[in-house]
């Protein structure tokens, strides 16, 4: 009994001795994706609210409720955690304010590599960077005598030598639910064949081409490497294939990594989980990924008070040495004092690699949204890649002549 | 009722019903005809953790000033219900002069999302809506025969589909499909197909949104039937009975056209909710091979990063008209029997 009275006094005074950054006054409401860092990070921020109101909504609809939630006047959260793609839509119908004087005046941590600027104005602050990578089993590699593979060919040729080995049906799996997902996965691949998915200038799409079959090809021969229900299976879904242990190869999200290393779940295959850097495809150099940042925007709709507030609790994390150290196998964080480990391979590696950052395009998430409809047939054998990738441009075309983009 | 205690009696339903259905619709209506302003971009420098690049960003000050000026956007007439994406005019009359035989041009038409949808909604509609009639019906009689003392347990458990949230019902079946759940195992031993997957084939997701659909709204129909079936009078049936009738024709030349107006109303009902058929595809996690009507609105507010309005007012508009088109037959015959009851 005293000594859980010694630790909570412990913690009281532990947590509020550094956490003190005098906030005042107004509110401070934050809009987030659901994964470990970012509840980790928003947690961190919470401890220096002061005496202001802290709401926080974790949800991974958040691209939903986004823009609805900014639009309004007041808006109803303060503070919104973007990324690369969803700030798109926030700068395009104006919903988030620049942060320079906010920087100027509160943001001494911040590096300068952490700053989202956009035709010179400060738009985010970006605290962690993401990616999708390979995860390999080391066990089973091993026993078949197979290198770790560094392309998408070796990947496949790895995995069917698994499946003739008779140990996994479905040796290999990534995110493919049709939507999102899926159009995630074209875009890696897009990438890593070196196509552009817009016509230079414009917003003519462009990927009707060698490029875009071969990718299609590529995502084609994965999927038939994967449990056949690959269509309905996002990020959660393959964790879970993995941690059952009917996967040896896998792309998935840095920043899941920590989960999947964690102590749930059999330990032989936690211990043989071992990550790499992301494959490259079609005898190209960069890898099929994209590199992502996660960062915090202010809402335009707010009083400044309010958006003061925020800032200082956000940037009180989005600057805080001790949290990426304490949360180091979390996630690659952007902000300075931060250590890589293990875990954050995927990462480092795909930088070095030169992959490239996913596309801040305005009309890019038009695309992303018709690509992941109209490629579904090509995989499940109804239709040819040609067709596929000529019924993605008419789609996009529609939804882009009415956004007027066209 | 008189005339003049209808309308007050009617009078706040009717108020509410135009406050919350009509006007919405209206305003749908209207949205249908607009598009967004031309988009005006322009070059600027973007930079991030990972590099400097020079690309392209809405220009913010001349777009809103577009948009205080004409806040519904561009006049766009019928474009948005004939683009590619909805009716698809020009891309059909294409088809129609490219292809050789009819089912080329059969298979290019049902290619195109609106028809695509179309197609999934109409099967769906025209399979679950008479056997869940049918279903219910008999579900109905067999209750109605066995002995009163176990009757109230047996109705529970025949509503509890019903009762049951559809997301719920859809996500529970979803799992038991599962190439390793209990029923997706079971398909695979007894076929012999270690490939077989009922959520990836399209015909099999069809069928087994088709089976969730028949089992979710079976227990509306049987709640209505078993109802109507208490009001059947018993002298004409005993009445039957004496004559030596069998118990089919008894239900055939007795019972059914005593409760026919029960049915019409049952089937009305049943199509409109079928023809809005969208939880089972949220909880099957089906969009990649079944999308109805009512998804592709859906896909227009939310899945997109961008909201499409106009697409998804478009559509709605034209779900309403599909609802219409289809419940005229049954609501032409009802205010025939109407008028010559009179």
């Amino acid at each position: 009994m005293r000594k859980i009275l010694v630790t909570l006094l412990f913690l009281l005074f532990g947590t509020s001795a550094f956490a003190d950054c005098n906030i005042k006054s107004g509110s401070i409401n934050i809009l987030a994706n659901d994964f470990p860092a970012l509840r980790t990070f928003v947690e961190t921020s919470k401890q220096c609210k002061g005496s202001a109101d802290f709401k926080v909504t974790h949800s991974s609809e958040h691209n939903k409720i986004a823009v609805p939630a900014l639009t309004a006047n007041p808006s109803e959260f303060s503070a919104r955690i973007a990324a690369n793609s969803s700030i798109v839509p926030l700068m395009n119908q104006d919903l988030i304010r620049p942060l320079d004087d906010l920087v100027k005046k509160y943001g001494k941590g911040i590096q300068d590599s952490q700053l989202i600027t956009i035709d010179g104005k400060v738009m985010a602050v970006a605290f962690m960077a993401n990616t999708q990578h390979l995860y390999y089993r080391e066990d089973v590699l091993k026993d078949l005598g197979i290198a770790v593979p560094k392309t998408y060919e070796e990947v496949v040729a790895a995995s069917e030598k698994i499946r003739a080995s008779g140990k996994m049906q479905y040796p290999y799996a990534a995110a493919y639910k049709a939507g999102w997902n899926l159009a995630e996965e074209f875009v890696n691949m897009f990438i890593g064949h070196g196509g552009e998915f817009f016509k230079a200038g414009g917003a003519q799409p462009n990927i009707n081409n060698a490029k875009g079959v071969a990718t299609l090809n590529m995502l084609k021969k994965l999927s038939e490497l994967s449990n056949p229900d690959y269509l309905t299976h996002d990020s959660e879904a393959i964790k879970v294939e993995w941690e059952s242990g009917n996967v040896a190869l896998m792309t998935l999200w840095a920043s899941r990594s920590g989960t999947l290393l964690d102590d749930e779940g059999d330990p032989n295959i936690t211990k043989a989980t071992k990550l790499t850097g992301p494959a490259t495809v079609g005898g190209g150099n960069i890898p099929a990924a994209t590199l992502w940042w996660d960062g915090f925007t202010l809402a335009k709709n707010r009083s400044d008070a309010d958006a003061e507030a925020t800032f200082r609790a956000l940037a009180h994390a989005a600057s805080n040495k001790k949290m990426v150290a304490d949360a180091a196998d979390q996630a690659v964080w952007l902000v300075e004092g931060f250590v890589p480990g293990p875990k954050s391979i995927g990462v480092i590696e795909a930088v070095k690699m030169g992959a490239k950052p996913y596309p801040m395009l305005p009309q890019m998430g038009l695309m992303h949204g018709a690509l992941g409809s109209e490629i579904v047939e090509f995989l499940q054998g109804k239709e040819s890649a040609e067709q596929a990738l000529k019924d993605v441009e008419a789609a996009y075309i529609s939804k882009a002549k009415e956004q007027g983009f066209l | 009722m008189p005339n003049k205690t209808f309308f007050w009696f009617f009078l706040p339903t009717g108020l509410a019903m135009i406050l919350f259905i009509g006007l919405p619709i209206i305003s749908t209506g209207i949205q249908s005809f607009y598009a967004q302003h031309d988009q005006v971009v322009k070059e600027v420098k973007k930079c991030d953790p990972f590099g400097c690049t020079v690309s392209i960003v809405v220009d913010n000050e001349l777009t809103t000033k577009l948009r205080e000026d004409k806040p519904l956007g561009k006049f766009n007439g019928f474009g948005t219900y004939v683009d590619r994406n909805h009716l698809a005019i020009d891309e059909i009359k294409k088809f129609w002069n490219e292809t050789e035989n009819f089912g080329a041009f059969v298979d290019q038409v049902t290619n195109l999302p609106f028809y695509k949808a179309l197609i999934f909604t109409l099967t769906y509609c025209l399979f679950v809506t008479p056997n869940v009639l049918l279903l219910g019906f008999i579900i109905a009689l067999s209750l109605n025969a066995v002995a009163r003392k176990i009757r109230g347990p047996l109705i529970f458990g025949t509503i509890l589909p019903m009762i049951v949230t559809p997301l719920v019902g859809s996500l529970v079946l979803f799992w038991m499909i599962d190439s390793q759940g209990i029923i997706g195992a079971n398909i695979q031993n007894l076929m012999n197909d270690p490939y077989l997957s009922l959520k990836s084939s399209k015909t099999l997701t069809w069928i087994t949104i088709i089976i969730y659909g028949i089992w979710h709204h079976s227990p509306f129909a049987f709640v209505v039937f078993y109802a109507a079936l208490q009001t059947v009078p018993q002298e004409p049936v005993e009445a039957a009975i004496i004559d030596g009738a069998s118990r089919f024709q008894r239900i055939k030349h007795i019972v059914l056209p005593h409760i026919y107006p029960v049915v019409t109303f049952v089937a009305l009902i049943s199509l409109m909710d079928n023809f809005r058929v969208f939880e089972p595809i949220i909880g099957f996690s089906a969009e990649g091979s079944a999308q109805s009507l009512s998804w592709l609105i859906y896909d227009n507010l939310v899945n997109e990063e961008v909201i499409l309005f106009g697409s998804a007012a478009a559509t709605s508009m034209m779900t309403i008209v599909g609802i219409a088109i289809l419940l005229a037959p049954v609501l032409i015959r009802t205010w025939k029997e109407f008028k010559t009851a009179r």
